[in-house]
């Protein structure tokens, strides 16, 4: 060995295959339950039964913890497997530190565990992507440094001089998600599992949609696209169709997409211009997304012989098709026309799961074929079961969306009928419901056949493993980069400025995507006319307060959203009486902002006085009872528990340090007004013949649902409506 | 539609140029770079095209 470091000027090293082989056992067993509880959530549209009557599996609780597992330890586990693998072969050297390299296996495993648990208690902030608490945000952010040290420190010690385009998708990754995590992180905790955001309403929506799309755009796509740029070539043995493509695709894509995020929000209270932003520059976005997934298909142009033959080669065909599917509708569904009709419906589930299902999954199924082979130096157990696993996850894939597009027009459509009266054709919203249930059940069959073919996956994988042996280390020869190298002036700037020096790579992609969110959020922030405050609109009470706290954990909003559009039909539906949109003023004290995303049951904004408290009462009991053929899940566990009155005080505190004006010393005399109305609540309610405590969670839920959109509601108008109802 | 930044923003003196400076700032970067890949010798990008097949392993049978 030295004998031949000394001939030719070689090194020779060791590639670390332990770290990688780890992370993919873990993004294959997390797949399994991401997925599994994926299929839970879809059965539940169909048997409310599957929530079990019990808190910790109802949707509300268990459809965070579906997207936590398949976005941040499915596809997580699965980025960290294929940059371990291909960034040690790209810079010519071993990881940095092996010692790094377990902390942060087992840190993000740590991580996820703890997630497994706190979801389920109903430990949430609310926020949709980011719903874990203060402690696990911190230990997050701090593994995420532990593997931006790593994955600069092998970059900086590399033997090639030149950056390959996979590494800037990796350096965008690392510091985009790092800015993201912390700017919508921030939080004013309260007790070990429980803080408020520290932005309210309007502002908090567009930091968390700022935060909520880029977590799409810099979790889920640019780290895949860098193992696009890396694994395709190696899987077809053929380099990238246009290198020249990539670094334009690469600086287009970083820098237009930051901006995108108030798509998420149009016709919601957010600011026009705001809005206009996310519109326009989601158009752009189409632009460097098809670049990119061109650049990956042509790379197989005249190779489609072996795409015939080889699983790997068609999981990636489907991978990078899906990715320009997701990646034209996304522009799409931004135009504001189009989004009136998509938004709030199962359209966006559909478009979600082509990028989740045919982007990331078969993207890391693909790596997984190709990298346990490698790492156990052997074959493939089957090509012919992989073949089948294509193609039961590709059906999978088809009956999961089709009747989720199906579903989404049909509800659009009906949400917005109008008899030649005036009235909604479809009044009673639960119609819209119970009509694409069969579609709902279509989808659960797609998402089980997608998951039966990762079982045959697993089932391969394990039988190749088997039959090789792993090689924890793989030995490799390079020369050494000369120290002390200054690139020559007639080298272009391009490279001087960013190819070949990766720090500063590392902070011009900072740049590049901190001035799309600075000129976003700052506006938004400062102006005070984008958020016109309205008079009557006051804080909540202290049991209103407790009662939104377990809306929250209840996670109410992955299923009824708080903003009514400024649409016909949605104010004729939701405000009868006012005919009043959603206004920013309305949400100034909402810490965090409750919009939600989806409408599977109606919007709630104003709910208040719109049912007597004892509707609320038997609802929450038996949905069914008060609404024949709902699918909601009873809550029996409301009426059980008490609510929290020890912290009751230190909310209201927390409350006034985030701005909200209740008065000075308000937090002696908050328990005692809570007291008071919760009595008035349970006097209420015996007037219809309930008995019951006023110490339970439920009558705390009562206040804050009766409280809603009631600041700037005709109270007498709605009595009278509510009346006029009753006699027919 | 953009009264919202342009009314509380106008204390701000010269203000107008931020946005035509922005611009100018990513038109030419993105210009330079079309010119820079248009203008790179096609050697320089097929060698790096190629760098995930040297990965120099000397105990494995690579592609």
């Amino acid at each position: 060995m030295s004998e031949n470091e000394n001939k030719s000027g070689l090194e020779t090293f060791q590639y670390d295959n332990t770290t990688v082989r780890n992370f993919l056992i873990a993004t294959s067993i997390f797949g399994v339950v991401g997925m599994s509880v994926g299929l839970l959530v879809a059965l539940q549209f169909v048997w409310p039964e599957a929530n079990f009557g019990l808190q910790y599996t109802t949707f509300g609780r268990v459809r965070p913890l579906h997207t936590n597992a398949v976005i941040f330890a499915f596809v997580g586990n699965g980025i960290f497997a294929g940059v371990y693998y291909s960034l040690q072969r790209l810079c010519k050297t071993r990881m940095f530190s092996d010692l790094l390299s377990k902390i942060h296996f087992w840190g993000w495993q740590l991580i996820i565990l703890s997630a497994a648990i706190t979801l389920p208690l109903g430990f949430t902030s609310g926020k949709e992507y980011a719903e874990l608490e203060w402690p696990i945000d911190i230990a997050i952010a701090l593994v995420w440094v532990v593997f931006g040290i790593n994955m600069l420190g092998t970059i900086l010690k590399r033997r090639e001089r030149h950056l390959y385009v996979a590494i800037w998708f990796y350096i965008a990754t690392f510091v985009t998600v790092a800015m993201l995590h912390i700017v919508n992180s921030f939080e004013l905790p309260i007790s070990l599992m429980k803080s408020y955001s520290w932005y309210a309403g309007v502002q908090d929506a567009l930091v968390q949609w700022w935060y909520g799309h880029n977590a799409v755009a810099f979790f889920l796509t640019t780290p895949y696209l860098g193992l696009m740029y890396y694994f395709i070539p190696k899987a077809s043995g053929r380099p990238i169709y246009s290198y020249r493509l990539s670094i334009i695709h690469f600086w287009a894509l970083i820098f237009i997409y930051i901006w995108a995020g108030p798509h998420h929000l149009l016709y919601s209270a957010l600011p026009d211009w705001a809005q206009a932003l996310g519109v326009v520059f989601s158009v752009m976005l189409i632009l460097p997304s098809w670049g990119g997934m061109l650049n990956g298909l042509l790379t197989l142009r005249g190779a489609w012989d072996t795409v015939r033959e080889s699983a790997i080669l068609k999981f990636m065909v489907v991978a990078v098709t899906c990715y320009g599917m997701a990646t034209f509708e996304g522009p799409l569904l931004s135009l504001k026309n189009v989004n009136a009709i998509g938004h709030f419906t199962d359209w966006i589930i559909g478009h979600v799961h082509i990028g989740g299902l045919g982007w990331n999954g078969f993207l890391t199924f693909a790596m997984l074929y190709y990298l346990i082979p490698k790492l156990y130096d052997t074959k493939l157990h089957s090509e012919k079961l992989a073949n089948v696993h294509f193609w039961i996850g590709t059906l999978g894939i088809i009956f999961y969306a089709i009747p989720m597009y199906w579903a989404g027009f049909t509800q659009a459509l009906m949400w917005k009928e109008f008899n030649p009266d005036g009235t909604l054709v479809y009044n009673n919203f639960l119609e819209t419901v119970t009509q694409i249930i069969p579609m709902y059940a279509l989808r659960a069959f797609g998402g089980f056949l997608y998951l039966v073919g990762v079982f045959v996956m697993i089932y391969n994988l394990m039988a190749t493993a088997r039959s090789g042996s792993f090689k924890a280390n793989t030995e490799a020869q390079a020369a050494p980069l000369t120290k002390g190298y200054k690139a020559p002036k007639t080298e272009h700037w391009h490279r001087r400025i960013f190819e070949w020096k990766p720090v500063s790579m590392l902070i011009w992609s900072l740049v590049m995507v901190a001035i799309g969110g600075i000129i976003e959020l700052v506006p938004t922030f400062l102006v005070e006319s984008n958020v016109p405050t309205i008079s009557t609109v006051k804080p909540y009470t202290s049991l209103e307060l407790e009662g939104r706290d377990i809306y929250i954990r209840e996670g109410c909003y992955t299923c009824h959203s708080q903003m009514i559009r400024p649409f016909r039909d949605e104010v004729v539906r939701y405000d009868p009486v006012d005919l009043e949109y959603s206004k920013a003023g309305e949400f100034v004290y909402d810490h965090p902002f409750q919009w939600g995303s989806k409408r599977t049951g109606p919007d709630l904004h104003r709910l208040g006085k719109k049912y007597p408290d004892s509707w609320h009462y038997y609802h929450m009991l038996q949905p069914t009872s008060m609404s024949p053929g709902s699918i909601m899940p009873p809550y029996p566990w409301l009426f059980e528990q008490n609510w929290d009155k020890e912290s009751l005080p230190k909310k209201i505190r927390a409350m006034q340090t985030l701005g909200v004006p209740y008065p000075e010393g308000y937090d002696g005399q908050a328990l005692a007004d809570a007291e008071v109305q919760a009595s008035e609540i349970v006097e209420a309610l015996k007037a219809d013949e309930i008995e019951t405590n006023p110490d339970k969670e439920i009558i705390a839920l009562i206040a804050y649902l009766q409280r809603l959109g009631t600041d700037i509601k005709n109270l007498d108008g709605v009595a009278q409506n509510r009346q006029s109802e009753n006699q027919k | 539609m953009l009264k919202f930044i342009k009314h509380h923003m106008e204390t701000i003196a010269g203000i107008e140029i931020y946005p035509v400076i922005s611009f100018l700032i990513f038109f030419i970067f993105f210009f330079g770079l079309t010119i820079y890949v248009i203008r790179v010798d096609k050697k320089v990008f097929k060698e790096i095209s190629n760098i995930p097949f040297n990965d120099n392993e000397t105990d494995h049978e690579e592609a």
